[in-house]
């Protein structure tokens, strides 16, 4: 966001940059945050070896971004790391995007690696499927590393067709033995196992077409390659889990029709190559009172989870649950927001409680909560492991 | 056209009440076919600016004087066809932490507008309810309904008189919004009888009291006879808050496309 020239690192290169070809290159653009983050975890630990109550990040997450003067060509570069005091396994290093597009007339070529993000509902995000998860980041699946590719986009009356090739898998991110909110014994994600021959080396496809009528905006997509979501099968000798990549077909749906105050949300997969062929689906309405006390608006939100997968299938906390939640925005000059909500599975009343809140603090500085409780879950259940998990986080974070 | 309906007894309300002018040598709807016409003649004085780009610093006041600051960058696609609105994209650049926030609209004349935000943080496109016409802009004190592009046919029409504004004379006009959920019973909007611009808007809430008034500064003149104003103030009366908007250079005809304009862009908006 602001020009090179106001950092010093970097002037000496703008400025050779602007004397070979000033008429050819616009600014490089920095922007992107340093933050801390705090999680207190108030219960004593489930599993040895993850003592203690509290973790400490530093997070650094700088973004550089440049584009030709006619915007034919754009750059971007996106590093991001993270340092964890308690957990080795969460202090990593990722590339969240480094491509070079190419826009044309009516399309465009993206290289290199970049997120893809799909879905319409708030409590699950179902249809992703170009890139992994980075779940030591975060439980809500919002957080995903980047993923090499090639993207060509066109753009037509009839709506948008995007084509992804895709070499180059990301294995899923998991707490190390020192680390909460995990299962009873550490993932060993030194030692993926995949079902392919070609290994990580196998090159996934996926065609995604997407357009809206009216109040409806549809996306239909097909994925073949290797899924993003690991089985996870204890080792031999019972001392971690090994996670296990299988090649699979899905095919994925968002729908959402937007009337009034209403939005009503629909995602959809069908997966084959993970055991027994399965669907899973969310759907839900999300309606808001605008100015309900002032300025502020209330969003409220339901949804329904299923999936239709059984135990020949990576394990889903989501069987059959239902999320309500409520979202507050001040529309305040701080843009302050509160973000309530709960996922129940009422066959079993697992509840998984989530608070998240933020407010800017001046120009540059946001002060973020947020808070993750786990309820009633008994032994043998999906959230059993991580039920002495609930933690309190705080994160403050510097933009630039 | 479902609008124009509801509208219909007052209509008769309105004739009847207009019999009484009629006798004074003024016939029905003059004073409403005036105020169109000066409203049409202002809206389309900038016909054919084609397409618009605008960086714009909004300066927010709170009523102890404490300011805030947001900047943006607005392109705007003119459709020509006043049964329809225009195109625009609104991409934020401060501050830091919503630097990418987008918001797409097209707007239409009575129905709600159709509108996408980009959320930069997941990357993600989310088509949002354009019903909020009233709520604040990003914090502002202007509602959407401001700040949305101000189609000729949101409004019915009526001449009230002339003014002098500044070194101008004004015509004064009256303008009662025809779309759902506005936050204004009327608008009382002074228009410039040298070029046509507006000046200043008055902002009459839903109890009828005056709420907010709006003035336009520093016009400037463009290629093809295109007038802007590059200073915009707004005043809440009510909570003594205010925000400024204020304009850089526009450069019109810059070869925007629809394309520029569709959903599928917001993902490489910065």
């Amino acid at each position: 966001m602001k020009s090179l020239s106001s950092l010093l690192g970097f002037a000496a290169v703008a400025l050779s940059l602007q004397g070979a070809a000033a008429a050819e290159l616009g600014p490089l653009e920095v922007a992107g945050l340093v933050g801390v983050e705090t999680r207190v975890f108030p219960w004593q630990a489930r599993f040895a070896g993850q003592q203690g109550h509290g973790e400490i990040s530093l997070i650094v997450n700088p973004e550089f971004r440049y584009r030709s003067s006619g915007g034919q060509h754009q750059f971007s570069f996106i590093p991001y790391f993270r340092l964890d005091s308690r957990d080795g396994q969460r202090s990593h290093f990722d590339i969240r995007e480094a491509y070079w597009l190419y826009k044309g007339g009516s399309w465009e070529v993206l290289t290199g690696f970049d997120r893809v993000f799909w879905g319409v509902t708030e409590s699950s995000h179902l249809v992703n499927v170009i890139n992994q998860l980075d779940l030591v980041e975060d439980l809500d699946g919002e957080d995903y590393l980047g993923q090499p590719m090639i993207n060509f986009t066109t753009f037509q009356d009839w709506g948008q067709i995007d084509l992804y090739l895709l070499p180059g898998f990301r294995e899923r991110t998991f707490a190390g033995r020192e680390g909460r909110l995990r299962a009873p014994i550490p993932v060993e994600t030194s030692q993926p196992v995949y079902t392919s021959g070609l290994g990580q080396k196998h090159v996934d496809v996926a065609a995604r077409y997407s357009h809206y009528f009216g109040d409806l905006d549809i996306g239909l997509y097909y994925f073949w390659g290797t899924g993003r979501e690991p089985t996870l099968e204890p080792n031999q000798d019972f001392t971690g889990l090994l996670p296990r990549y299988d090649v699979i077909n899905q095919g994925g749906l968002d729908l959402q029709y937007t009337k009034d105050a209403w939005l009503f949300k629909f995602e959809g997969i069908i997966r084959q190559g993970q055991g027994k062929t399965f669907g899973a689906l969310v759907a839900g309405v999300e309606y808001t009172l605008y100015q309900i006390f002032g300025a502020a608006d209330l969003g409220l939100l339901v949804e329904y989870l299923h999936d239709g997968r059984d135990a020949s299938a990576p394990l889903t906390a989501f069987e059959d649950d239902i999320f309500a939640g409520m979202r507050l925005a001040l529309n305040d000059v701080q843009d302050t927001s509160l973000l309530v909500g709960a996922i129940v599975d009422p066959s079993s009343s697992e509840t998984f409680y989530t608070i998240e809140a933020e407010r800017r603090l001046g120009q540059h500085l946001v002060i973020e909560l947020r808070a993750r409780f786990f309820t009633g879950a008994n032994p043998g259940q999906t959230l059993f492991s991580i039920s002495r998990d609930d933690y309190i986080q705080v994160r403050l974070a510097r933009y630039f | 056209m479902k609008v124009l309906s509801l509208k219909l007894p007052s209509v008769w309300l309105l004739t009847a009440l207009f019999g009484v002018v009629l006798t004074a040598g003024v016939y029905a709807g003059e004073l409403e076919d005036k105020g169109f016409e000066i409203a049409a003649r202002s809206d389309r004085s900038d016909r054919g600016f084609a397409d618009s780009i605008v960086d714009m610093k909004m300066v927010l006041r709170n009523a102890h004087g404490q300011e805030a600051t947001r900047s943006l960058v607005l392109k705007t696609l003119e459709i020509e066809d006043e049964s329809v609105g225009d195109k625009s994209l609104i991409v934020f650049e401060t501050p830091a932490d919503i630097y990418g926030t987008a918001l797409l609209s097209y707007a239409k004349i009575l129905d709600p507008d159709d509108q996408w935000l980009y959320l930069p943080a997941l990357k993600r496109v989310k088509r949002i309810s354009s019903v909020n016409k009233s709520g604040p802009f990003v914090g502002s004190e202007f509602a959407f309904e401001d700040f949305t592009s101000q189609e000729l046919n949101k409004f019915s029409y009526k001449y009230i008189g002339q003014e002098p504004c500044g070194d101008l004379v004004c015509d004064v006009i009256e303008r009662t919004p025809l779309y759902e959920n506005s936050g204004y019973t009327r608008q009382v909007a002074w228009i410039d009888q040298s070029v046509f611009q507006t000046r200043r808007v008055d902002f009459y809430d839903r109890r009828g009291a005056l709420l907010k008034t709006l003035l336009f500064e520093d016009y400037r003149e463009y290629d093809g006879g295109i007038w802007r104003a590059h200073t915009l103030k707004m005043k809440n009366h009510m909570t003594g808050k205010s925000t400024d908007l204020i304009y850089s250079d526009y450069a019109f005809k810059t070869g925007l496309k629809d394309s520029d304009f569709q959903k599928g862009i917001l993902r490489r908006v910065r």
